[in-house]
């Protein structure tokens, strides 16, 4: 079945407009299948939503193929690039322990990594090729990231396909959005007999950010 | 009137469907492949997958010259494949709106090349419109239809993968525009390309070129911005957003129209800042342009932006040796992750076999290309659409086989094959050829999203329709043993590709036949679109040889002793790694 990248929905406006002095630049990574791309709609469409400008990039083509994939979101008054160059990314989240230290130099100088502490080992260290690093978790606390066990948690929470929305509780702590415009934009994005199974995982990641 | 987030491709099937298109036409290829995929569910509007952008562009230009607006859509390197109507199509002009999307993936994110098509719109002169977001991407895409009907030309709508892939806030106006075709009227003296006609359709082209020069002038699809005048910038696209970005206080001559270029506007813009500079990628297109007008560009002040690859705001700065964001290293020792073969996929035991008995694979353009990396490293080349089949022919003409004492393999998918396989095949019988092919039939065209193809018989409308290749009956697939046999190939045979000895019998006989061309259709459906499972296998008595990991299956994995672990969550039960096992000692559960 073709798979459908569209996502297209009106922008009904809130009627609350955030103000931001600088564009923000939050960088999605995981593994193809992580769901990077839905958590990076609800994003867009939170901030765009509460009025802001917002670009969202993303890299298609090889993303059911196991593959690292990345989604950048930039939001702001008014967003001119759609690229995330390194030490510019305010937040990353990474699904996935090994894409984090991947993606470690996009951070910025006192910018937030949210690290979902699960790690999917690549054909290229089953083949044996390459082996994984055995000190990811030293690394990423030396980057001072904050691990969340999202995958645990979504499962705690009886639906084990929303880590991405664990996620994105995670994420929501680090952006100036309200908890209602998030669960809006979330309930507005999955599936309709998932929205409480959602809603419940974004509020778990969002106590798993602040604990 | 609403406000939406759209990609560059869903804002431009969104503006071509308000200017009234009618007809839209294209062959998949990232990253031009959503654009008629939205297209294709709006109203009023028939879409259809051609088997190449060469069919495209003339059923494009049919359905022109019949009245009808028309969209035709495909990445960079489709447009090589249909440059011999778009040169022609240069000249003849067109009757209603047509409007040729070229889809340019600078850094090769998923092409085998990053050239750059404006420079096929110079080449027939037509006019190219370059957007630098989904707005303008909009705008633009309405806007070209005008164009191509004012000037009589085919117009190109030229984005790169920035522009495609990037959702960027459009405020759609919603309103479709419908248009009537005109009463249709022979125009020989304009369609029918013989020489008489051809020259005199060239001196129209020159006086429309005219025409645009002075258009160009004027649009205000062209912008100047005056800011600081120290640094001025020549720029169009994505890179006039990273301009903007990285050099914030500069003046920036942004082109919304990148052929042709208005000199005038150029040296007013020149004349007004004290050093010029151009900001593009992967080519110098505007640099040679202004350079010819006699305008002085200048080099960055720290050094060139890169020849190659995607520029992004990062080199603008470092070009104008602007301190670069303090940030780690890169982190070291991690191991890649570039895509894989799907678990279950049913390409991978014939590269596994290809692998065994040492061929020398001509390989070709789709998923399928992942054969050349670790751990089968069994493609030798990939070229382009349908290269596979007839460069297994000139390696056979140069020898090859005889003096490496290795069988020579061609290898192509099924969309590939009728993209451009089945010439390359004819060639082969017609000129006596012999050797082995092997088509791999998967039921799709995986690479791009599992898309309809004329081999599956799924149309793009059924596609929109969510219809399954598994579902189409017999009579509407393309039988690919019977056309391979109508063609006059010596031997061909279709295998299950799920079947491990059946593959290695099936090649051992087609590599032994060496005075028969054989065609083997390996055939077994695409994982995206047989979602079945079976349950997983067990492991009893390994001897921990490794064989079952090397055939590289993501749902494959071993521990610290050496010993092969299953992935329950990935492992669909394809019996691949059971087959594998010399010894027998992985077994599928009833």
């Amino acid at each position: 079945m073709p798979h459908d990248t569209s996502a297209v929905a009106d922008v009904t406006t809130s009627g609350r407009h955030v103000e931001l002095e600088e564009t923000k630049t939050i960088l999605l990574v995981g593994v193809g299948g992580q769901g990077t791309i839905l958590a990076g709609n609800i994003l867009a469409m939170t901030a765009a939503e509460a009025g802001l400008d917002v670009k969202v990039s993303e890299i298609h083509g090889m993303s059911q193929r196991g593959g690292s994939v990345s989604t950048i979101i930039r939001v702001g008054k008014k967003v001119e690039s759609m690229i995330a160059d390194p030490g510019c990314a305010d937040v990353v989240v990474a699904f996935e322990a090994v894409e984090a230290l991947r993606a470690q130099q996009f951070l910025r100088d006192g910018g937030t990594m949210f690290v979902n502490d699960e790690q999917i080992v690549p054909v290229s260290v089953h083949v044996g090729n390459f082996t994984m690093p055995t000190d990811v978790h030293e690394r990423l606390q030396k980057i001072g990231a904050v691990l969340i066990s999202a995958g645990q948690i979504a499962r705690d929470a009886g639906s084990p396909r929303s880590t991405n929305v664990v996620l994105v509780g995670a994420l929501s702590t680090a952006l100036p959005f309200t908890v209602e415009e998030w669960k809006d934009a979330i309930a507005k994005r999955v599936p309709a007999h998932t929205v409480d199974a959602n809603l419940e995982a974004f509020d778990r990641g969002r106590a798993a950010a602040q604990a | 009137m609403s406000k939406q987030l759209l990609s560059g491709n869903e804002a431009i099937a969104q503006g071509a469907w308000e200017a009234g298109v009618a007809v839209g036409a294209a062959y998949p290829g990232t990253p031009s492949t959503e654009t008629l995929e939205n297209l294709v569910k709006k109203s009023d509007v028939y879409c259809e997958w051609a088997p190449n952008e060469k069919v495209a562009l003339e059923v494009g230009l049919g359905a022109s010259m019949g009245g009808a607006r028309t969209l035709v859509t495909m990445k960079h390197v489709g447009v090589n494949v249909a440059a011999d109507p778009f040169m022609s199509a240069a000249n003849t002009g067109v009757g209603a709106g047509l409007v040729l999307l070229a889809a340019d993936d600078p850094s090769c994110y998923s092409s085998q090349n990053e050239q750059d098509s404006r420079h096929y719109a110079a080449f027939g002169r037509i006019p190219c419109l370059d957007p630098a977001d989904s707005q303008e991407a909009y705008e633009f895409a309405k806007c070209a239809f005008e164009v191509s009907e004012k000037f009589d030309t085919i117009v190109m709508l030229h984005e790169t993968m920035r522009i495609a892939h990037t959702r960027t806030m459009v405020d759609v106006g919603g309103e479709r525009t419908e248009v009537e075709p005109s009463p249709y009227e022979s125009r020989p003296e304009k369609y029918v390309m013989m020489p008489a006609n051809a020259v005199r359709r060239t001196l129209v082209a020159n006086e429309r070129e005219d025409a645009l020069v002075a258009w160009a002038e004027e649009s205000d699809l062209n912008r100047e911005e005056m800011r600081d005048t120290q640094v001025g910038v020549i720029c169009a696209g994505a890179l006039y957003a990273h301009v903007r970005e990285a050099l914030p206080n500069a003046s920036v001559l942004k082109l919304g129209i990148s052929w042709p270029l208005p000199p005038a506007k150029i040296r007013s813009f020149a004349s007004k800042v004290d050093a010029l500079y151009v900001v593009e990628e992967a080519c110098t297109y505007f640099e040679t342009r202004a350079r010819a007008l006699g305008v002085d560009v200048c080099e960055p002040p720290a050094g060139r932006l890169p020849r190659s690859g995607e520029v992004t705001p990062a080199h603008i700065r470092a070009a104008f040796a602007i301190e670069e964001p303090a940030h780690l290293e890169p982190a070291e020792g991690l191991p890649p992750r570039p895509p894989a073969f799907c678990a279950g996929c049913p390409h991978r035991l014939v590269y596994c076999e290809l692998r065994r008995i040492k061929a020398i694979v001509t390989g070709d353009i789709g998923c399928y290309t992942l054969g050349a990396v670790a751990p089968y490293r069994s493609v030798d080349s990939v070229i382009d659409m349908g290269a596979s089949l007839s460069m297994a022919h000139g390696m056979e003409l140069a020898g090859v086989a005889e003096r490496s004492g290795r069988p020579v393999v061609g290898v192509i998918g099924d969309s590939t094959f009728a993209h451009s396989g089945i010439t390359s095949l004819l060639g082969t019988v017609y000129n006596g050829g012999k050797g082995t092919l092997c088509i791999l039939d998967n039921r799709t065209t995986a690479m791009t999203g599992t898309q309809g193809n004329p081999v599956n018989g799924v149309t793009l409308t059924e596609q929109a329709a969510r219809v399954n290749p598994l579902d189409v009956p017999a009579g509407k697939q393309l039988d690919l043993v019977a056309l391979c046999e109508a063609i006059g190939v010596d031997e061909v045979e279709q295998v299950d590709a799920q079947d491990l000895r059946a593959i290695r019998a099936a090649l051992k006989r087609a590599t032994k036949a060496t005075d028969k061309l054989s065609v083997i259709i390996f055939k077994s459906p695409c994982r995206l679109i047989d979602r079945s499972r079976k349950p997983m296998p067990t492991i009893h008595d390994c001897r921990r040889c490794g064989t079952c990991v090397r055939i590289g299956c993501p749902a494959l994995g071993k521990d610290e002793t050496g010993h092969p672990v299953i992935d329950p969550t990935q492992c669909i039960g394809c019996g691949q790694c059971v087959q594998s096992c010399p010894f027998g000692c992985i077994h599928e559960e009833d």
